[in-house]
């Protein structure tokens, strides 16, 4: 923070010219790219249809109230394998994420092969949504409920070794030494000295992500990966409008209750 | 130099060893033995249960097989080179998507999580700011793209829409929660000089949150390329939608092509967002 | 029993932590290493159970030569010198029993220490060692539920139901009020005497280092620039070892600790 002389005598400014002509380049440029990003998509966009979009809204809104209160008893499978689905695919997420985290983690794995390897499983299994993984796995598994639970569970993954490899990196690395020191070996030192510390963790991730799972399983039926979505996709292609809105509301409640559950064990865990 | 000294601890040691318990197990997490066993008869039964949906049937799996060593193949190598233009131009569209509607999405997010935040707004506003961010988390981004399909059309602005709004709840959420937690007294002290409500944040709340709501604008800005891949399944413009007709046309060559480029931008957009982060620090 | 000689430590940084120490230390001897922080006292107790790799020199514990044993040979070895940590370095999440029974790794194989499987003589061992140090009633505790002295002393149990020839101590008593340090420097002191136990006891303040040790090591910069009895700390030994201050209240001090030391109760 500069100050400078002026016929007034000494006074101050914020930054130096120089660093404020550094800001506005910037500035600038991220203007000018955001400007050029909105003309890209607004090219391709109808304008007629956005302008008229809240009529269209207004529209379906009344189509969708009341919604269709009977339908409610044809929800009830479908939910039950939106919950399998998410709780399943969580279980097999943590099976395969536990061993990755600790091939990723620094301080538990010295070889660096190893350790590129498992970052590089845990980047794919984060980059790709788990609606593509059903699309995948459904053209190779075939429609149905297990498609779904395989592909939650690969696009976990990724997530729960990496918050757990995180803290596998921060744990206190005296504890460990304590262990080394009565002469434990290698695996007695894992079990004593690091498991312990990250347990936590790995319970408080796993609850996280089932949660999530709930919120992102409600949608895999879209591409015929079980679950609630399915009646979703169906009632939306028949424009059958009071359907649609039952659903959201379920999925609104089960999102709710899922989210009061993770919290209350979470709660309990730590 | 100083004899060592017997006081305290007689030697209560030698004579009674039979004193001493011979077995020692852990305690279990849950004391109560028949709750303990209840909750793995719950688990065990749900498990069952649970599987019994899946309905695997062994030989679809078997006949998937195949299917699946195709697809693996194609990835050996990626097919780059055919549809290439459709592909850059799937990207670039996600891209802009992404860029778009984080700005947008923050933009909005910054007066509902001030609103949010207990701290700065009045009750009526909480409440208020609360719901729409109760809204934007409930429902994923893609349920959000279908609507906006319905409404706005086929095309990436049905997409920019969605994301904008889904970024609201990510963003407004931690921005509330960044300021409910930041420090009254610097907070006190600002408002004490007598600065007005806007001089108020901008002197005392803002450089607290600052560096690390950078830090996940850049992390809601790969959330958003990433989604961006997946709204174009149900007609929402950019890579997913590239990628939708790649599968739908078997040309799993193109599909891994696809896929690759996915990681390799978010893997750059997390090395930048930590980059940032650490430089923002 | 326990000799060093020529002993260095190099960091990656270039520096020397350790600059050739010498040291013969008999068995059943209590011996205080001194000096300011940054002396390489934790790095030079490290190079004696080489959880810090020497670069230089050897290390014999009842003449074998520690600086080369393969790692298995090391862990045998490790099995014989206990441990006791600054921060008491308990595991906190798992419970003080499961502590004390973590001394006996080096001696039982992997299924049976992660099934808590120990043999009945341990748990014996464990048991009598807890009720020695007081802390028999607290054994189901979780480590992180006791304060700075229970853990230390639980630290002390894990050490020597290792049953080992010498104890490693390093700064026992950082993180602990000037009643407790006592209490445990003398804990560590009788255990020492019971058991007839070589040890090297790291530790910053030189008034519990004279009441405590029958000699007295002072290390400076890596180079040892005292080695003798605890009443031969004069000032201008402190000054060598520490720099130049007014050390008269602290040689004042050690001199009235007998009697004091001896009206404590535990």
């Amino acid at each position: 923070m500069p100050t400078y002389q002026t016929s007034a005598g000494e006074s101050w400014k914020h930054r130096t010219s120089r660093e404020q002509w550094i800001r506005w380049f910037f500035w600038l440029i991220g203007i000018s790219i955001i400007a050029y990003a909105w003309q890209m998509i607004s090219e391709k966009t109808v304008w007629f249809f956005v302008v008229d979009a809240p009529s269209q809204a207004a529209d379906i809104a009344s189509r969708m109230v009341p919604p269709k209160w009977s339908y409610l008893n044809k929800l009830w499978k479908p939910v039950w394998d939106t919950l399998n689905i998410a709780t399943l695919g969580t279980v097999i997420a943590m099976v395969i994420a536990a061993p990755v985290a600790f091939a990723a983690a620094r301080n538990t794995t010295p070889n660096i092969f190893v350790r590129t390897l498992a970052l590089f499983i845990i980047v794919s299994s984060r980059s790709v949504n788990s609606l593509i993984w059903a699309l995948i796995l459904v053209f190779i598994l075939g429609p149905g409920v297990l498609a779904g639970t395989i592909a939650i569970g690969l696009r976990s993954v990724g997530f729960c070794a990496k918050l757990i490899y995180e803290s596998i990196e921060e744990i206190d690395r005296t504890q460990v030494e304590a262990i080394e020191a009565t002469g434990a070996s290698g695996p007695q030192k894992m079990i004593f000295g690091i498991l312990p510390q990250v347990l936590p963790t790995i319970a408080g991730v796993a609850i996280y992500r089932w949660d999530i799972n709930i919120r992102e399983s409600t949608i895999l039926g879209l591409v015929g990966a079980g679950g609630i979505g399915l009646q979703l996709n169906g009632s939306l292609n028949t424009l059958a409008w009071t359907q649609v809105s039952m659903i959201l509301l379920v999925i609104l409640f089960t999102v709710f209750i899922s989210e009061w559950v993770s919290a209350k064990v979470r709660g309990a865990i730590i | 130099m100083m004899k060592p000294k017997m006081k305290s601890f007689k030697m209560q040691t030698k004579s009674q060893d039979s004193a001493y318990p011979t077995v020692w197990k852990k305690s279990p997490f849950i004391k109560n033995d028949f709750l303990r066993w209840l909750v793995f008869l719950c688990i065990a039964l749900y498990l069952a249960a649970a599987l019994g949906t899946m309905d695997i049937d062994l030989n679809r799996i078997k006949e998937g097989l195949p299917r699946a060593q195709r697809f693996l193949d194609s990835f050996f190598p990626p097919n780059f080179a055919d549809n290439r233009g459709v592909v850059w131009e799937g990207i670039a569209e996600s891209i802009w998507m992404a860029i778009i509607s984080t700005v947008a999405g923050i933009a909005l997010s910054i007066p509902v999580g001030l609103g949010a935040a207990r701290n700065l707004a009045p009750a009526w506003v909480y409440l208020i700011c609360r719901g729409i961010i109760a809204a934007s988390r409930t429902f994923p981004e893609i349920i959000l793209a279908i609507f906006a399909v319905k409404l706005f059309g086929f095309g990436p602005f049905a997409g920019f829409v969605a994301l904008a709004l889904g970024t609201i709840g990510f963003y407004a959420k931690l921005l509330a929660e960044d300021i409910e937690n930041s420090s009254p007294s610097q907070a006190e002290a600002v408002k004490a000089t007598g600065a007005s409500w806007f001089q108020w944040v901008n002197y005392s709340i803002q450089p607290q949150v600052m560096p690390r709501m950078i830090g996940l604008s850049v992390y809601r800005l790969d959330i958003n390329f990433r989604e961006s891949a997946v709204v174009g399944i149900v007609g929402g413009g950019g890579i997913g939608a590239t990628l939708n007709t790649a599968f739908s046309r078997y040309e799993f060559d193109t599909a891994a092509a696809i896929l690759l480029i996915i990681i390799l931008i978010v893997m750059v957009l997390e090395y930048a967002s930590s980059f940032l982060r650490k430089w923002v620090q | 029993m326990l000799q060093l000689s020529e002993l260095k430590k190099r960091y990656n940084t270039g520096d020397y932590a350790l600059k050739g120490v010498t040291l013969d230390i008999p068995k059943g001897q209590v011996l205080a290493l001194i000096g300011p922080s940054g002396a390489g006292k934790s790095t030079l107790i490290r190079c004696v159970n080489r959880l810090v790799e020497p670069t230089s020199g050897s290390v014999k514990l009842k003449e074998i030569e520690l600086t080369r044993l393969s790692s298995s040979a090391l862990r045998r070895a490790r099995r014989k010198m206990g441990m006791i940590f600054q921060e008491y370095a308990l595991v906190e999440r798992l419970t003080v029993m499961e502590n004390v029974l973590s001394g006996r790794l080096g001696y039982v194989g992997f299924w049976r220490s992660y099934l808590r499987n120990f043999s009945s003589s341990d748990i014996q061992e464990a048991y009598r060692l807890l009720d020695r140090v007081g802390l028999k009633h607290m054994a189901d505790k979780r480590a992180d539920e006791l304060s700075g002295g229970q853990r230390q002393r639980v630290g002390i149990c894990r050490a020597l139901i290792q049953d080992p020839d010498v104890l490693l101590v390093d700064e026992p008593t950082a993180s602990l009020d000037p009643k407790t340090s006592r209490q445990i420097m003398r804990l560590i002191q009788e255990l020492c005497f019971e058991r007839g136990l070589t040890a090297i006891i790291n530790i910053h303040d030189v008034f519990l280092a004279q009441m405590f040790s029958q000699r007295v090591v002072g290390l400076e910069l890596g180079n040892v620039v005292y080695d003798g009895p605890p009443d031969g700390l004069t000032p201008e030994v402190l000054t060598r070892i520490y720099g130049e201050e007014d050390w008269s209240a602290t040689i004042k001090a050690a001199e009235g600790a007998d009697d004091e030391a001896e009206d404590e109760e535990f």
